[in-house]
C-alpha cells in the first residue's frame, strides 16, 4: 500500500474536467484507489465520489493505492495532478 | 390552417419543422421485482444503450454541432461507468427486490444532494449534470424516448416552454433556425438568448408546447409575434421572398461593421449593444459595436439557485473587459424586482412591483448584496475600460448613498493592494421625476443611461406587461420625447454624455428624433447595431435639429409619426 500526501493549487478546486481526468486515470489501474479528505475517503474511480468530496484550493489530499500496479499507478496520478496544476 | 400570436422578440423569418424541446422529466416509484437477476440484466442493458447514445451525442457535438465544451459528455459518461453507481444500485436489486430505476435514483440522489451542500459553484451545477445521466439512465429503463437538441440534423424551429442560458449551450447554432416559447415577454431571457443567437423568435404563445407537434412546418414572423402552423405552400412561398429580401438587406450593410457611425453633417454617435451574458459580448463585436452599453447583471443572479459569490462574478466582468478589448463596458447593477424575481431570497410579494422594491431601493436595504458586487467590479476595473451605473435612482440621495459604497469599497480595495482602473459611475434614468429633476443629477453623475421601457410604462402609467394597456406603450408619445430632451439637454450643459439602452434606440421611427435632439448614444442588441448606423449615416442631424420644436409641440404620438414621415421619409 502506497500513501501520498498533496496540496490542491488549482483555484477552482478539484471541479468537473479535472475530476473526470482524474478518474479517468485511476481507472486504468487494477489497484485499488481511494482518495481521502477532511477524512473522508472516496473510490478515486468514482466521479460522484471525487466530485462530491469537494476539495477546493489549498485542500489537503492523500492518495492511497492498494494492489498489484500501486507503484505505477501513484506515479501517473502525482505525474498528471502536477501537469494540468491541480496539486503538487 | 392554425397560427399563434405571441410576442415578437427577436427579428427575422424563420421556416422549418418544430422541434419540441422539453426537459427529460421521469416519474419512478418503488416496485419490488420478483426476477432479480433479470433486472440487474434490464439494468446493464440500459446502461449501454445510454452509454451508446451520449458517445453519440458527445460525437455530434464536437463535429456537426462546433460545441466547443463537448468535454461535458466524459463526465456524463464517466457517472455511467461510476463503481459507486454500479455496484450498489446491483446491490439494491438483488438484496432489497428494487426495480433497477428506484435503485438509481436512490444513488445518484445521494450524490446530487452532497453536491448541492457544497460551497463551490462548479460541483453545485455538477448536481444538473447526474441527474441529466440518471434522467437519461432511468428514461431507458422504462422505455421512454428521449430526444437531444444537440442531436438535430435538419433545421428546426425550437419550441419549448422557455429558454435558458444551459438550454442555448445546447442548441445547434447551424441548424436552429428559430424559436418559440409559451412564456416570457419582450425583455425575457428567452428574448436576449434569442436575440444574441441571432434567430427569429416569437415568446409568450402560451400554447405553444400544446398546440404543436413535432415535425409541424411553422413560419415564425419574428416581426409581427405570428406563429403559422402547418401553412398553405402559398404563404410559405410568400414568407420566403420576404426572408430573402431581409437576408439581402443585411448582407448589403455588413460592410457598415467596420465604419464609423457619423450622420450626413459629420456629427459622431456611438452604437454600443445590450448584453445580459459573458458570452453575447462576442457578438457585440462581430456587429460592429462600438462598446457595451448595457450588460444586465441579473441574469448572473437570476440563473443561480444562490447568490453569486465575488470570485464568481468577478471572472464573468473580467472576462466581458477583455473581450472588449479596451471598448468601455457599461454595467448596471442588480435591477431585482419588478418583473425580474430571485426565488432563492424569498422577498414578499407585493401588490405593485413594478412601484415596489427594485433595482437600487432593493440593493439600498441588502447592501451586502450590492456591496459585493461592486467589489467584483472593481476588481475587474484593471482588465478593460469599465462604467458603473445604477438603476431606478429616483431621489438624488439613493444616486449619493450608491456613490458612497461605491467609494468606500474602493478604499478597501485599494488598501488591500488591488490595482483598480479608472471608472466611471452613472445612472439610470427610468422614472419620470428623475427625468425631470435632471440638472441636479447631472451635476453629480459622470454619465446618463435612459431605459425608455421603463420610462415609456411610468409615464403613461401603463404596465408594460399588461397586454390590456398596450396600447400606451407609445414611445413618440410628446411626453416622452420632451423628457428624453429635457434629460439631453441638462446633461449636455454639465458636458455629461446620454446613451438610450431602450428598444427606443433601435426604434427606426425614433432614430432620426434622437439624432436631431443630440443623443450621445445608442445601445441596442447586437443583431441591430449594423442597421441602427446605417439609419443613421442617411441622416442630417442640423436639418432634423431645427423641427424638433415643431414636432414637439404636437398634441399625440400619432401626429409625431406623421408628422416625421413627412420631414424625413419622403427624402430617403
Amino acid at each position: 500500500m502506497i500513501e501520498k500526501k498533496f496540496i490542491v493549487t488549482s483555484p477552482t478546486g478539484i471541479h468537473a474536467r479535472p475530476a473526470t481526468q482524474l478518474v479517468q486515470t485511476a481507472s486504468r489501474f487494477t489497484s485499488d484507489i481511494q482518495l481521502e479528505y477532511k477524512e473522508r475517503k472516496v473510490n478515486l474511480k468514482s466521479i460522484m465520489g471525487v466530485m462530491a468530496l469537494a476539495a477546493g484550493k489549498g485542500a489537503e489530499i492523500t492518495i492511497i493505492v492498494d494492489g498489484n500496479d500501486e507503484e505505477a499507478a501513484i506515479e501517473q496520478l502525482a505525474t498528471m495532478l502536477k501537469e494540468e496544476g491541480l496539486a503538487e | 390552417m392554425a397560427f399563434l400570436q405571441g410576442i415578437p422578440a427577436s427579428e427575422g423569418i424563420a421556416i422549418a419543422k418544430a422541434f419540441r424541446f422539453e426537459p427529460i422529466d421521469v416519474k419512478i416509484e418503488c416496485k419490488k421485482v420478483e426476477n432479480s437477476t433479470k433486472e440487474v440484466n434490464l439494468f446493464y442493458e440500459a446502461l449501454e444503450k445510454t452509454v451508446d447514445e451520449l458517445k453519440q451525442i458527445k460525437e455530434h457535438a464536437s463535429t456537426e454541432a462546433g460545441i466547443e465544451n463537448a468535454t461535458i459528455f466524459d463526465a456524463h459518461l464517466l457517472v455511467l461507468r461510476d463503481p459507486e453507481l454500479i455496484e450498489p444500485v446491483i446491490d439494491r436489486i438483488m438484496k432489497k427486490q428494487y426495480n433497477a430505476e428506484f435503485a438509481v435514483k436512490e444513488i445518484t440522489d445521494h450524490y446530487i444532494h452532497l453536491l448541492l451542500q457544497t460551497e463551490n459553484e462548479y460541483l453545485k451545477e455538477r448536481a444538473a449534470d447526474i441527474k441529466d445521466v440518471a434522467n437519461r439512465l432511468q428514461a431507458h429503463l422504462l422505455g421512454i424516448p428521449v430526444f437531444d437538441p444537440a442531436m438535430v440534423t435538419e433545421n428546426v424551429i425550437i419550441v419549448s416552454e422557455d429558454l435558458t442560458p444551459s438550454d442555448a449551450a445546447l442548441l445547434n447554432p447551424s441548424k436552429v433556425k428559430g424559436a418559440v416559447t409559451n412564456v416570457g415577454g419582450k425583455t425575457s431571457h428567452a428574448a436576449f438568448i434569442a436575440q444574441s443567437l441571432n434567430i427569429p423568435s416569437v415568446v409568450g404563445t402560451k400554447t405553444a408546447l400544446g398546440d404543436i407537434e413535432n415535425g409541424d412546418v411553422l413560419v415564425v414572423d419574428g416581426y409581427s409575434g405570428i406563429v403559422h402552423i402547418n401553412p398553405t405552400p402559398e404563404l410559405i412561398e410568400e414568407y420566403e421572398k420576404k426572408q430573402e429580401q431581409t437576408l439581402r438587406d443585411l448582407s448589403e450593410l455588413s460592410w457598415l461593421a467596420k465604419e464609423k457611425t457619423i450622420s450626413l453633417d459629420e456629427q459622431y454617435f456611438s452604437i454600443v449593444g445590450n448584453i445580459g451574458s459573458m458570452e453575447e459580448a462576442k457578438g457585440v463585436i462581430e456587429h460592429g459595436g462600438e462598446g457595451i452599453g448595457l450588460f444586465r447583471t441579473e441574469f448572473l443572479f437570476m440563473e443561480k439557485k444562490q447568490l453569486p459569490t465575488e470570485e464568481e462574478q468577478f471572472h464573468v466582468y473580467k472576462s466581458v473587459l477583455e473581450s472588449m478589448n479596451g471598448k468601455p463596458v457599461v454595467v448596471r447593477t442588480i435591477d431585482i424586482g419588478g418583473d425580474k424575481e430571485l426565488p432563492y431570497l424569498k422577498l414578499s410579494k407585493e401588490m405593485n412591483p413594478f412601484l415596489g422594491l427594485r433595482g437600487i431601493r432593493f440593493c439600498l436595504g441588502e447592501q451586502s448584496i450590492l456591496r459585493t458586487q461592486l467589489r467584483a467590479l472593481i476588481r475587474a476595473s484593471a482588465f478593460g475600460t469599465l462604467k458603473i451605473m445604477f438603476p431606478m435612482v429616483a431621489v438624488i440621495e439613493e444616486f449619493r448613498q450608491g456613490k458612497l459604497m461605491f467609494r468606500e469599497e474602493c478604499e478597501k480595495l485599494i488598501e488591500e493592494g488591488v490595482e483598480i482602473g479608472h471608472i466611471e459611475l452613472g445612472m439610470m434614468v427610468e422614472i419620470p421625476a428623475t427625468a425631470l429633476m435632471i440638472e441636479a443629477f447631472a451635476k453629480e453623475v459622470d454619465f446618463i443611461s435612459i431605459g425608455t421601457n421603463d420610462l415609456i410604462q411610468y409615464t403613461l402609467a401603463a404596465d408594460r406587461s399588461n397586454e390590456q394597456v398596450s396600447y400606451l406603450y407609445q414611445p413618440y408619445h410628446p411626453a416622452i420625447l420632451r423628457l428624453i430632451k429635457n434629460v439631453i439637454d441638462a446633461a449636455h450643459k454639465e458636458g455629461k454624455s446620454v446613451s438610450i439602452c431602450g428598444d427606443m434606440a433601435g426604434n427606426e421611427v425614433a432614430i432620426p428624433l434622437l439624432v436631431g435632439m443630440g443623443l450621445d448614444e445608442f445601445s441596442v442588441h447586437s443583431a441591430a447595431i449594423i442597421k441602427t448606423r446605417a439609419h443613421i449615416r442617411k441622416l442630417n442631424k442640423s436639418e432634423i435639429e431645427k423641427k424638433i420644436d415643431i414636432l414637439l409641440n404636437l398634441p399625440n404620438a400619432v401626429e409625431i409619426e406623421s408628422a416625421l414621415e413627412n420631414f424625413f421619409y419622403k427624402k430617403l
